[in-house]
């Protein structure tokens, strides 16, 4: 399997040109055997279920948490779905043509990418200054709750740390999004210099040839991590013990005893009014 | 052009005897072979060392590939036919003039004579930074040397470049096009038939390719209905030479007419892209008018629209558009075909 390939520049010498595609098999194979692996591991392995009475006691213990509860406002929602579809986009335009599905997908490809560009933007902006920025990255005070969540994934019963505002698989996602998202953007905004658009005029050379294979090369690079990715968002998405979290992402909303189950009311404070 | 370097490189020859053996080979070599047809555009890519290919077919000892024949709707041309043989043929002579006039002016009389029709419409493109071996868009990299500030362009596209900006060199392909020709293709058992006009891609669709054939693809025979046979041609070949030289632009046309009424037309004019462009909004603006200056002038006008010049190839967007009305008018003597040099920018 090759991973990068080379070609030769008027001077003959050899210049790094972009990924080799067997890259992009390799992630939509550890794509889907992430699926099939992690779908069978939760089909077959013991989980320990929250006894209703338990729930039933923490709703009993909170009465004055309103029935419903916002975890995602219409703003945060509307950028997610944008996003989806920008990434949707660039995705089937830049691999559709590598399985053999030819068609012109050069300016769908980089309009899309404009879109992704503006929602990131607009999402850094809002979650900077609108939304709680600190409760979705990950850091060294989330050890003991990933340690707790290995061991709860290993069918033991643990009272240790539940997730504030987010769960740390998706905080770990979200990280790994923002670096491969970033690295393709900011890529793709070099490439295209390249090509013909109404927006820029046409630089080929505004970087040099081993810069140009680097930026090609990290653009890649990043697009077959997403393929992964997003094959792992939309598993987890559909799973059936995740689609309260899913539901949300769609109406805004959860309900009083999904917070109480799935969160930790101190690490995610719930004002009463809400 | 690419300095020879050294011999050939080396590789297996076979010459099948039929069509079902060479498509075997196709099979197994996949896109290690390479199909030989006249050789003429073959024996640069190997001699320059550029394409390696582990098997070289040669499909000269195909008698099932050789000759026009005549069917119910037209003529089945195949596809080893050579290009003097096309415009030897009196059927094509008599009813589909455009074409006889499209191979007649392809390059010299020696290479027509060992040229074929199928390798005309299948021959890669003639831009020397790509021929050169380059890492260009279509040499599968990520630049276009032809389109860069310092580029000389003066024969690449004024249309449809995504990237790459090369263009078609094939002299038959407009006239099959105008003649609503059909290539027969197979692969395996399979037997696809497609317009000629979407036997040509352009770098939007396909960067590496000129045309649908993909690996293990055979191109057998070119069919012509007799749709357009007996219509009124037109077409023009701008070059820099009077032989042995590829199209500036060119124009092929077939129009119907009654009186001086245009009934239907189409018009295909090549050189100018990658692919040879169909002019369908110019066929559809001339249709039911008269076939004055003034409908001339206007198609010219429409035909250049969206076009976006090189450095070098300014030239190119007068020529097509006074191509374009000549094939309206239909002024020049069909046939001519010849060395017109700038006059055709001045219509």
């Amino acid at each position: 399997m090759d991973i990068f390939t080379w070609g030769r520049s008027p001077w003959g010498q050899t210049i790094l040109q972009h990924i080799s595609w067997d890259l992009f098999w390799a992630s939509l194979f550890a794509g889907l055997a992430f699926f099939v692996a992690h779908a069978s591991y939760m089909y077959l392995s013991p989980h320990r279920k929250r006894e209703a009475e338990e729930t039933d006691a923490m709703e009993a213990a909170r009465p004055e948490l309103p029935p419903k509860i916002v975890r995602h406002g219409a703003v945060a929602r509307l950028f997610h779905w944008v996003m989806a579809a920008a990434m949707f986009t660039l995705l089937l335009t830049a691999f559709l043509p590598v399985v053999g599905v030819k068609f012109a997908w050069v300016v769908w490809h980089w309009s899309a990418g404009l879109v992704l560009t503006a929602s990131i933007l607009f999402h850094i902006v809002h979650a900077s200054f609108w939304l709680d920025f600190r409760s979705i990255w990950v850091g060294p005070s989330d050890i003991p709750e990933l340690k707790a969540e290995i061991l709860r994934e290993l069918g033991h019963d643990v009272p240790g740390p539940k997730p504030g505002k987010y769960p740390l698989g998706n905080r770990l996602y979200h990280l790994a999004i923002v670096v491969a998202g970033l690295a393709v953007v900011a890529t793709g905004l070099l490439m295209m210099k390249r090509v013909r658009t109404p927006l820029f005029t046409r630089e080929p050379y505004m970087l040099g040839d081993s810069t140009w294979g680097v930026t090609y090369v990290t653009h890649g690079l990043a697009g077959v991590a997403l393929v992964g990715l997003v094959i792992a968002h939309v598993y987890f998405a559909i799973r059936p013990e995740k689609r309260w979290i899913t539901r949300s992402m769609i109406f805004g909303r959860i309900t009083r005893r999904e917070y109480l189950e799935h969160h930790d009311p101190d690490r995610w404070a719930v004002r009463t009014g809400d | 052009m690419a300095v020879i370097r050294d011999v050939m490189p080396a590789f297996e020859l076979f010459q099948p005897a039929s069509v079902p053996d060479a498509q075997a080979l196709l099979a197994r070599y996949g896109g290690n072979a390479w199909v030989l047809a006249g050789g003429l555009d073959s024996m640069d890519w190997l001699k320059d060392r550029i394409k390696r290919p582990q098997a070289v077919i040669d499909l000269s000892g195909i008698e099932a590939l050789r000759g026009v024949r005549q069917r119910d709707d037209g003529l089945e041309i195949g596809a080893m036919t050579t290009l003097t043989d096309v415009v030897g043929h009196p059927v094509v002579r008599e009813r589909y003039g455009i074409l006889m006039e499209a191979a007649e002016v392809a390059a010299s009389p020696q290479i027509r004579n060992q040229g074929t029709i199928g390798g005309n419409v299948s021959q890669d493109t003639r831009c020397w930074y790509y021929r050169a071996g380059w890492s260009c868009y279509r040499a599968g990299g990520n630049i276009c040397y032809a389109d860069t500030p310092e580029s000389i362009n003066r024969e690449h596209a004024i249309l449809e470049a995504d990237r790459c900006v090369a263009v078609n060199p094939s002299d038959t392909a407009p006239a099959l096009i105008a003649l609503d020709a059909q290539m027969v293709i197979r692969r395996g058992d399979e037997e696809r038939v497609i317009p000629a006009e979407e036997y040509f891609i352009g770098p939007s669709i396909d960067i590496t390719r000129m045309t649908v054939l993909q690996p293990g693809d055979l191109l057998t025979a070119i069919r012509i209905p007799s749709a357009w046979a007996g219509a009124s041609f037109y077409f023009e070949k701008i070059r820099d030479r009077n032989v042995w030289d590829f199209a500036l632009v060119s124009v092929a046309s077939a129009m119907v007419t009654e009186g001086n009424t245009i009934q239907r037309m189409r018009v295909v004019i090549n050189g100018v892209a990658a692919r040879p462009l169909r002019l369908r909004a110019v066929e559809d603006a001339v249709r039911g008018k008269t076939r004055t200056e003034d409908t001339a002038k206007a198609a010219g006008d429409l035909a250049i629209q969206g076009a976006q010049p090189l450095k070098f190839n300014a030239y190119k967007v007068p020529l097509m558009r006074n191509l374009v009305k000549r094939a309206i008018r239909g002024t020049e003597a069909s046939g001519a075909a010849q060395l017109r040099g700038y006059d055709s920018q001045r219509a």
